[in-house]
């Protein structure tokens, strides 16, 4: 469907996007995640044909459409801020872009109103758009870009601006309308969680590249490299060089850790960082010793509801991690990272 | 309880000086006229002659107000659609220069095209020059395009700065959003972009139209006796004719008129949509791209630069050239630089008709510029605090406040002549009372300049200087002043050059030996002679060089993102 080959694109003399190719497939859920300034917004305009690349090639279904102008694209984009027209009512803005495709009035009227049902705000087809809540300005925005049945449709930080709460439940509500739809669509946000709860395909965007592209467990599980790993908030990432090779060891200021789980090739002297994933941490008692321990000494202990957040402080490293019981502040205790669960990344 | 009362009674000081002042200077005035143009029974045919010429002198100041603002907006919109969207070379002078005819003094502007092209001016000595033609080939003056040139080129700047300022702080999304939706770029413009424009638009025509249909420098001196507006036959009437009661008539049509467009005005300008419509910050500007748009960007500044640049040199440079031809015998133009325009400006030859030496009409204005700025701006300042806190008494009196903006210079003048030109004022203390004339003149814009700055300040700046422990002297001199202090540069600027330019109030008050700078410049400009030609040049270009400083510091001085107006 939408191939996207080797787009650059600068800004203020600066490189924002250094050569991003990707393809969606048609039905698919792609997700753009990356940290604000990455790039991920600039990219999104570039598909719409707002902005121009400075090389690099858009194709849809094998047709070039790299100097289609937006308005002949056929995509749908819905903006962050939603960019509804303030001197229009919810039913025309929902029904512009059915207008510019020249249907018939009653056509509009009836598609604007069903589009209005999808998300839920038939009873809104008169109100004017400035008197809407975040939330309700959302769901029409959603439902203007949705109306013309664009053939791809695009949505920039939707969520952004609205409340955890609202947002939860509108995720859920996006999922469905997305999976009803059959759209294909690119979603961008800087907020895992939307990204985890939307997409088939995650794109990880850092330095103007791709970092990586999978699916959500698969980014979940494994990281491409530290960036990646922190970005995405796996868990505590220390610093160290590879020791040892078959079984893989690795020295750092807080021993050195056997990594049986690898999934690449590493040379000794390597420079890697450790991913401690806070659910995998067991806290030792007594005497006992395991491999992969090291001394702690617990600095605060919160309840999360399901368990409890402990954040304790190993040499200089402070350190998460996930216990049933909660833990003394203050305690010196040991804690240990099972050597088949603990990831090796590379620094970049 | 006790504070509480204290602060009533402060409001009540703050609203009283300058109600005061208005119901001495504007609504006495005001009263006069109306009894006097009742004071004639509306029989008789020497009424409906009265009648008549009041109705055609009407349609006629109608007429060309409307004119003028078509032509405005004609070059007015696309000039802001330029400035709101390129960056070229040149822009910021262009910027400058288009807002320098705005506070440029009616005289000036006349006397300007008058250089350009006037009987003597720089486009008639040209082709007399190339043709060798012993008349003035160009009749231009005295004619109804060149008062629609002058008033074109006097608010284009209106246009510019609203609709541009608008225009660029248009939220770009919302046509991106047409765009993709599957508009084109003339369905955006004519179904997202215009109908957000258009109370910026209707808005600034209307002000345009009210410059346009209570203009009066520019009709008497280059309209000719055959145009008159309503201010221009008010003061015939009352000056030459002296018909007070048909002037007070033709004062009463006036003001009922430019208050229901200002009532319109301020009923447009309130904001539409919000905020939505609005951008936080402007869109970024880029220079022109495409050929289309190098060509709109060439004929825009091209059209520009003719007409605000060109009168303006025209009357530097002519300033400072003498035509010994002009003398007596015609023959070969024989032109040379020369200082003795400005020269003769400080003593006063024999030869010259004069009997008041220029500097003298320096020097008054000056005083009066002087007194006018702080009248203006102390009564500015406490009409701005009473206007700022809304409560039951602001409601009551605001719309006294409102209604001076509807009265011209010339009924100003005229009431101040009914009232105030008896005993025990005699002539010269008579003259003392245009500070206070220019004061209402200058009043509405520096209120306009002042109360968006004060209710700019949040209250909780005032609150928590309070609870530091600042008294409300305190309070003033910490927060308000610090704050106020561009916004107050801005409106003494403004109040100063408006006073040193006004000639509708100045022409019924200033005394035949005490006249101001634009009394003198019309004076100079009617006589024959080149050098009352050239002296009126000389004050001319006096006056525009004191506007051009004055309006570099408004545009230096004013908040960031503050449009005027």
């Amino acid at each position: 469907m939408l191939e996207i080959r080797d787009i650059t694109k600068s800004y203020e003399g600066k490189p924002l996007l250094e050569g991003i190719s990707f393809s969606v497939r048609e039905g698919e859920t792609v997700c753009l995640l990356g940290e604000s300034g990455s790039g991920k917004s600039t990219l999104l305009r570039v598909i719409a044909g707002l902005e121009e690349a400075e090389s690099g090639t858009l194709w849809w279904d094998g047709e070039e459409i790299s100097r289609m102008p937006a308005h002949k694209r056929g995509f749908g984009l819905m903006f962050q801020d939603y960019a509804l027209f303030p001197h229009r009512s919810v039913q025309e803005n929902v029904g512009f872009g059915l207008r510019m495709l020249g249907l018939p009035r009653a056509e509009v009227r009836a598609r604007s109103r069903s589009a209005l049902a999808m998300v839920r705000m038939e009873g809104f087809a008169d109100r004017t758009v400035t008197e809407l809540s975040g939330g309700e300005q959302q769901r029409v925005a959603l439902a203007r870009a949705l109306a013309p049945d664009p053939r791809l449709l695009m949505l920039d930080e939707p969520l952004g601006a609205l409340d955890h709460a609202l947002r939860k439940q509108l995720i859920g509500e996006l999922r469905r309308i997305l999976h009803d739809s059959r759209k294909t669509a690119i979603y961008v946000t800087h907020d895992r969680e939307e990204a985890f709860g939307l997409a088939d395909t995650l794109m990880l965007l850092g330095k103007g590249r791709i970092a990586q592209a999978g699916t959500a467990a698969e980014l979940f599980e494994r990281p491409v490299n530290a960036w990646a790993a922190g970005f995405l908030g796996l868990g505590n990432l220390i610093p160290g060089v590879v020791a040892g090779l078959a079984p893989l060891r690795v020295n750092t200021a807080l021993g050195t850790f056997r990594v049986d789980a690898c999934f690449q090739e590493w040379e000794i002297g390597r420079e890697v960082r450790l991913l401690l994933r806070p659910r995998d941490a067991q806290v030792l008692s007594g005497q006992s010793e395991r491999e992969n321990q090291f001394p702690a000494r617990v600095q605060d202990s919160l309840f999360m509801g399901e368990n409890y957040q402990s954040e304790l402080r190993a040499g200089e490293y402070p350190l998460l991690i996930q216990t049933e019981m909660p833990l003394e502040v203050g305690a010196e205790m040991k804690v240990a990272f099972p050597s088949d669960k603990l990831s090796c990344l590379e620094v970049e | 309880m006790d504070a509480k009362r204290g602060t009533l009674w402060w409001k009540i000081l703050l609203w009283l000086l300058p109600a005061a002042f208005l119901l001495v200077f504007f609504y006495q005035p005001l009263a006069a006229i109306l009894r006097l143009a009742f004071s004639k029974p509306l029989a008789g045919p020497e009424q409906s002659a009265a009648l008549g010429l009041t109705a055609n002198t009407f349609a006629f100041t109608l007429w060309q107000a409307l004119l003028s603002v078509l032509l405005t907006l004609l070059v007015g919109l696309p000039a802001a659609y330029l400035f709101s969207h390129f960056e070229f070379a040149g822009r910021k002078l262009l910027r400058l220069t288009a807002l320098l005819p705005f506070i440029l003094p009616t005289v000036v502007t006349a006397v300007c095209f008058n250089t350009l092209l006037g009987p003597r001016g720089w486009l008639n000595l040209g082709l007399m020059a190339l043709f060798k033609l012993t008349e003035p080939p160009v009749r231009m003056l005295d004619s109804l395009p060149a008062i629609l040139l002058a008033h074109v080129f006097y608010n284009s700047s209106v246009i510019i700065r609203i609709v541009g300022g608008a225009w660029s702080r248009l939220d770009r999304k919302l046509t991106q959003a047409a765009q993709i939706l599957g508009a084109n770029s003339w369905r955006v413009f004519w179904e997202v972009t215009l109908p957000l424009l258009l109370p910026a638009i209707g808005g600034a025509s209307l002000l345009v139209f009210l410059f346009d249909f209570t203009s009066f420098g520019v009709v008497l001196m280059l309209g000719g006796p055959r145009f008159a507006t309503l201010e221009v036959e008010i003061y015939t009437q009352a000056l030459y004719l002296f018909n007070l009661p048909l002037a007070g008539l033709l004062s009463l049509v006036q003001l009922v008129f430019t208050l229901l467009v200002a009532w319109l005005h301020s009923r447009l300008s309130q904001p539409r949509y919000g905020k939505s419509a609005l951008s936080a910050e402007r869109a970024n500007l880029r220079r022109p791209k495409t050929r289309a748009e190098k060509a709109f960007t060439l004929v825009v500044v091209l059209v520009l630069a003719a007409l605000t640049l060109l009168p303006l040199l025209s009357l530097v440079s002519r300033s400072v050239v003498s035509l010994e031809a002009e003398r007596g015998a015609r023959g070969e133009a024989q032109t040379g630089f020369t200082l003795r325009y400005y020269r003769e400006l400080f003593h006063n030859p024999s030869g010259s008709l004069f009997y008041v030496p220029p500097a003298a009409a320096v020097r008054n204005s000056l005083l009066y510029a002087g007194a006018t700025m702080l009248i203006a701006n102390l009564l500015g300042l406490l009409t701005s605090y009473a206007l700022r806190c809304s409560g039951r008494l602001s409601r009551w009196l605001e719309p006294l406040f409102i209604l001076p903006l509807g009265a011209s210079a010339v009924t100003l003048g005229l009431g101040f002549v009914i009232v105030f030109r008896r005993p025990p004022w005699d002539a010269l203390s008579f003259s003392l009372l245009i500070p206070f004339a220019h004061a209402l003149v200058a009043l509405p814009l520096v209120v306009r300049t002042l109360l968006p700055a004060l209710r700019g300040i949040p209250d909780s700046l005032r609150q928590a200087a309070g609870t530091l422990g600042a008294g409300w002297a305190r309070v003033f001199r910490e927060v308000d002043l610090p704050l106020l202090l561009r916004p107050l540069l801005v409106s003494m600027v403004f109040a100063f050059t408006i006073s040193l330019g006004e000639f509708g109030a100045s022409s019924f008050l200033s005394t035949g030996s005490n006249p101001t700078i634009p009394v003198a410049i019309y004076r100079y400009i009617s006589q024959p002679g080149a050098l009352n030609y050239g002296q009126a040049l000389a004050m001319s270009t006096i006056l525009l060089l004191v506007c051009a400083f004055g309006s570099l510091i408004i545009e230096k001085a004013r908040l960031p993102g503050e449009e005027l107006f």
